[in-house]
């Protein structure tokens, strides 16, 4: 029997490009918006060609008029510094209303503070970085958005044609 | 000295990376980009970018907690 150090383990697919990324982005909201577009752009600055296939509430993140929110609900993990401490909400709180949007706010304020990208900033970035972005016909068909909803230069496909981007790329993310 | 110089001081991951990929784009090949960056994690960012890009990481130095990057244009 062959131990692993023999085995053929070829360090790329085969006739895959290994500079190539798709990411679907299945969530819509602020802080979900970070990790496909920070990897999207980043990759694209390291010469990968990129496509993004936008689905689900990730559809969200192409609208025109991007207002994205977060929600504490549910999410026991997302603690705010706050007076020199790190502050959670019990979901009870969470659930009064004008609470997200008070936290989502607070979240924005924090963002420049610290630095970090905007959301709209980065997925400027990744136009200009020629990232391929396709929005997914089922989702708007689902919620009633059309092309026109949408930033200009992006595509409209369905699963058939994430799939086929998919066997064409070396790295796939699902987030 | 370096042909162009990019502030990226303030600014948090990935934009110095960002930035740089951007003002690089614009140079000729050969020639030389210093960035100046306040993140502790462009230390480990700007060696990954320029072992991945083929750029060469020519020099780096940290003072104040300002880190600075010079990057030549081989990519």
């Amino acid at each position: 029997m062959s131990n692993i150090t023999e085995m053929n383990i070829p360090e790329t697919k085969p006739g895959v490009d290994p500079n190539t990324m798709s990411i679907i982005v299945t969530k819509g909201s602020l802080d979900w918006a970070y990790p496909p577009f920070i990897l999207g752009t980043t990759a694209a600055a390291m010469g990968l060609e990129v496509t993004m296939f936008f689905t689900f509430y990730g559809l969200n993140l192409l609208m025109k008029d991007l207002d994205l929110q977060i929600s504490s609900l549910g999410n026991p993990a997302m603690k705010m510094p706050m007076m020199g401490m790190h502050m959670g909400m019990p979901n009870i709180v969470s659930a009064i209303p004008g609470v997200d949007a008070m936290a989502s706010k607070m979240m924005k304020n924090l963002i420049k503070k610290k630095g970090v990208a905007s959301i709209p900033e980065l997925r400027d970035l990744a136009v200009e970085a020629d990232v391929r972005m396709i929005a997914c016909q089922m989702t708007l068909d689902l919620f009633e958005y059309g092309q026109d909803d949408l930033i200009e230069g992006i595509e409209i496909g369905g699963a058939a044609t994430y799939i086929e981007v998919a066997t064409q790329s070396h790295i796939n993310l699902f987030i | 000295m370096a042909d162009q110089v990019l502030d990226a001081k303030g600014l948090n991951c990935p934009l110095p990376i960002l930035k740089a990929k951007k003002a690089l784009k614009s140079m000729a090949g050969g020639t030389t980009l210093e960035i100046q960056s306040t993140d502790p994690g462009s230390v480990a960012d700007f060696a990954a970018f320029c072992r991945t890009t083929g750029n060469e990481l020519v020099e780096q130095n940290e003072e104040g907690g300002v880190w600075t990057y010079l990057i030549r244009k081989t990519g």
